[in-house]
């Protein structure tokens, strides 16, 4: 069952790479890098399981946090042009 | 097969000429990279390749391409010499390769060296349950150290220059905020 899951997720990252190479705008480019994060994540705990070494649980929290900070660092910088950007300087007067 | 997107990754990333693209793409690499390393059972390299290559490497590439352009200027003129130096490379590091045992073999070289004294010794000498923490803090330590030196000394240099820079830019705000007040 766990290596059905497996190939499953090895063809879902086929494709998003595909979207990543192909994709004609850098939203697109965004999206499947999100998502093969994602699948790595997923990749990592069905492998941990397949090898019987469920430990791998805790390295594919990690990779989450990871995930979330690069997604969130891009879409900054897309926003606002600027990493460094802070909403309250705007405000100030 | 992971090793074949690996490859298309890489091509992409050499046809791209849009930065940001690269950037993403990046990320996607560092994160299939850190599957073949996992499942090549090095965890801990995964971990790193992971967290290194794509969270910071991410994040610091984003904040170059907003001090510069993000279309990569086309290259005037073409020179192979670049290509054939890393064919060369390549090819010899892969021949190199083919005398190494395969993948796993217990009884190779470099694990009868002091692999065996590390294995049976490591709880007595450290009580350190995991060997290769013990072997890195451990046994290493004095290696690991000096790394642990070299990049502080990158960090410190890097804060040097970036807070030179702020200075200097500040002074610049600070002077065009003047005559509008």
């Amino acid at each position: 069952m766990f290596a059905t899951a497996a190939a499953a997720i090895l063809v879902a990252l086929v494709l998003a790479v595909t979207r990543a190479v192909k994709g004609p705008t850098v939203f697109d480019r965004v999206l499947a890098a999100n998502s093969v994060g994602t699948l790595a994540i997923l990749l990592l705990a069905v492998f941990g399981f397949l090898t019987r070494r469920p430990e791998f649980l805790d390295i594919g929290l990690t990779y989450a946090l990871l995930n979330i900070i690069g997604t969130l660092a891009v879409l900054k910088f897309f926003r606002h042009g600027d990493l460094a950007y802070d909403v309250d300087e705007e405000r100030k007067p | 097969m992971l090793l074949t997107l690996l490859a298309v990754v890489t091509l992409a990333i050499i046809g791209q000429r849009n930065l940001f693209g690269v950037v993403i793409l990046s990320g996607v690499y560092s994160f299939l990279m850190a599957s073949v390393l996992i499942v090549l059972d090095a965890v801990d390299v995964a971990m790193t390749e992971a967290s290194v290559g794509a969270g910071i490497s991410t994040i610091v590439l984003l904040a170059t391409l907003h001090l510069t352009r993000t279309i990569e200027v086309r290259p005037w003129r073409r020179s192979w010499a670049p290509l054939v130096l890393a064919l060369v490379t390549g090819l010899a590091i892969a021949w190199g390769s083919l005398a190494l045992p395969p993948f796993g073999t217990p009884d190779a070289v470099i694990h009868r060296h002091v692999v065996p004294r590390y294995l049976a010794d490591t709880v007595k000498d450290t009580h350190v349950p995991n060997v290769v923490t013990s072997v890195l803090a451990d046994y290493r330590g004095y290696d690991t150290l000096g790394e642990t030196t070299v990049i502080f000394t990158a960090g410190i240099g890097v804060m040097l220059l970036l807070r030179g820079a702020r200075r200097r830019d500040g002074g610049g705000g600070d002077d065009g905020a003047g005559p509008r007040a």
